[in-house]
């Protein structure tokens, strides 16, 4: 390194770097603020989706499954599963749970009440309808 | 093999906090190959431990002694560096107690209790911050983190504040900060998913991609000037630079995560840009470790150290920087996100950049804690040699998981029309799943190896030529 540059000045450029880019990105999420309403269609979030992603969460379904390409990776991708399998296959399949089939998979059973199903559908609807810029590529997520 | 003694007694307790970092990255280990094993037999230790339960065990564990190894190594570091003794040495044990009762409690809770029960007994309807990957802890847990790290950010501030301000310490301190700060928005869960999602990268984006980078460019530089003996003011610079980078590329590069989950388009071009510019400091670290290596003034007793230390910095790069940039731009992102490829990149990732630096800094300090310079040759072989192991298992792994997600890729998510359904390609993967299973059991045998040199004394002659050093002195 040159003479001339010092550890000071490095340090110089470290803080002024670090503080324009965070002005910069707490900007740029301040703009992203305003615009999520409209893309999450935040106004059809009723009660049922909150209540929906209060048992999504208590369930730790994250664990197995992706929401939206995040999660685990260890069963299917549940943003667009209600366009891909429709409510009331959604259902069936959660109470349906574990299948027992030896060697395969298995998911716990929940023992969701008929409300606690109908909350989980809503929430899994309303995620479906997010401006997800076309993610997934195809309907198997 | 020469005595050393500690420089400052208060860097004694830095010793138990790397105990239990090694104890709970066993831990984490075999429910790392329980959970490789279950995707390849489904219903294993089904319903006792389902996946989840052992996923969520793998990924905190991981947290947990990460933090142990930071916390640990600012301790030693920091009197060292502050050249005066730590601000409160009892206040740093008894954190130590409430940090891993809390953690084993925590643990225990994912076990035995099932999670939306441990989630109404913990009062996660007070305040809602439960079942979010990687932040699945109970409400109590999160605010002990808060208040752990309270507590040791106050006892290693006052420390450099009452002693000599060096770049290394500036850097630690304000990296450590930053990882406390962030952890705060771990406690804001809105109902809206999209916004949940975007504050979460907040807490794990900005750990990983930005404050613990701090925190690695500090620890690596310690154990370069500890070890190589080059001039401060050269690795000062160094460091700034690398941090700065980091922070550049690392703050904006938050928007690789936002392409998919909602959010405004623009990130496509922030995200893309700025992440496909995240290896650079990666790749300085590589330099850095390699030129300081170069440029020694010394021949370091401990040439383990240097091995970890040189190891932190190529796998870091490898792992953070090349298996990141693979699919961090957004066109290639729109095929790869959430598929296998992200599980090989994260695994490398977290064992290059994090992994190792905090093993650098236990294989540094540990033999000084116990009041040598360094181990035994034959102990450092063996240290040696699990580095190795635990490389190539970790690079056996990677690789299945890469090839895994290229097939995923292919069948999955390229074909617009008559895609395979994602049990289906799972069918498909196997192969796999299996090497990567193989790659596990290399990387526990590696740790095993790892854990046994701590236990192997120096050959006879060692012990002679030892005695004569001594008496010469």
């Amino acid at each position: 390194m040159a003479q001339g540059f010092t550890s000071q000045m490095a340090r110089n450029i470290f803080y002024g770097g670090t503080a324009f880019f965070v002005l910069l990105f707490a900007a740029l999420i301040f703009d992203t603020e305003q615009r999520i309403p409209e893309r999450s269609k935040s106004a059809e979030i009723t009660p049922a989706v909150v209540r929906g992603k209060h048992l999504w969460e208590t369930r730790n379904c994250i664990g197995c499954h992706t929401l939206l390409g995040e999660g685990a990776y260890f069963a299917p991708e549940l943003g667009n599963v209600y366009k891909r399998r429709g409510p009331d296959f959604i259902k069936a399949w959660i109470k349906a749970q574990p299948t027992g089939a030896p060697g395969r998979r298995q998911m716990p059973n929940f023992h969701f009440t008929d409300a606690q199903l109908d909350d989980m559908v809503e929430f899994l609807k309303w995620t479906n309808g997010v401006n997800t810029e076309n993610w997934p590529p195809n309907i198997e997520g | 093999m020469q005595t050393a003694t500690l420089k400052f007694q208060s860097q004694s307790v830095s010793r138990l906090y790397f105990i239990a970092a090694i104890g709970l990255f066993v831990g984490q280990i075999v429910f790392g190959l329980t959970l490789g094993l279950q995707y390849l037999i489904g219903d294993l230790a089904f319903p006792a431990i389902p996946f989840n339960i052992a996923r969520m065990v793998h990924t905190n564990l991981l947290i947990v002694w990460l933090l142990f190894g930071f916390m640990g190594s600012a301790y030693y570091l920091i009197p060292e560096e502050a050249d005066t003794e730590l601000y409160s040495p009892l206040f740093a044990k008894i954190l130590f107690w409430i940090f891993l009762v809390a953690g084993a409690a925590t643990i225990l809770g994912y076990l035995l209790v099932p999670y939306a029960t441990l989630a109404e007994w913990t009062g996660n309807d007070l305040l809602k911050t439960m079942g979010r990957e990687f932040l699945e802890q109970p409400l109590p847990t999160k605010v002990g983190i808060v208040i752990v790290a309270l507590g040791f950010l106050f006892n290693i501030s006052m420390t450099v504040l009452k002693g000599r301000k060096t770049a290394i310490s500036l850097v630690l301190l304000m990296g450590l900060w930053g990882l406390a700060l962030m952890f705060l928005f771990s406690f804001v869960n809105p109902s809206n998913l999209v916004r949940d999602k975007m504050y979460w990268w907040f807490v794990v984006h900005l750990w990983v991609e930005g404050t613990w980078e701090l925190i690695l460019g500090a620890l690596l530089a310690f154990v370069l000037v500890k070890t190589t003996g080059v001039d401060r003011e050269v690795i000062d610079k160094w460091l700034y630079l690398i941090v700065t980078m980091a922070l550049v590329t690392g703050i904006l590069g938050t928007g690789h995560h936002f392409f998919f989950i909602g959010l405004p388009g623009y990130w496509h071009w922030v995200g893309s840009v700025f992440s496909a510019l995240e290896p650079i400091p990666f790749f300085m670290m590589t330099l850095f470790a390699f030129n300081m290596v170069q440029r020694r003034k010394r021949e370091h007793p401990n040439q383990a150290a240097v091995l970890w230390a040189v190891g932190t910095a190529v796998m870091g790069f490898l792992g953070a920087g090349l298996w990141g940039f693979a699919h961090t731009l957004s066109p290639v992102n729109y095929y790869t996100h959430g598929s296998q490829v992200t599980a090989a990149h994260g695994h490398l990732a977290f064992y290059g950049a994090y992994v190792l630096v905090v093993i650098a800094m236990i294989s540094y300090a540990m033999p000084i804690l116990r009041g040598r310079e360094a181990n035994p040759k034959r102990a450092q072989s063996v240290e040696m040699w699990s580095f190795w192991i635990m490389t190539i298992g970790m690079g056996v792994m990677v690789l299945a998981l890469t090839g895994a997600g290229i097939l995923q890729v292919w069948l999955q998510r390229m074909p617009t029309e008559n895609a395979m359904s994602f049990m289906n390609t799972q069918d498909q993967l196997r192969f796999f799943y299996w090497i990567r299973v193989a790659g596990g059991v290399m990387f526990l045998a590696g740790l095993l190896t790892y854990l046994t040199s701590f236990f192997i004394g120096p050959a006879a002659d060692e012990v002679e030529t030892g005695r004569a050093r001594l008496q010469a002195a």
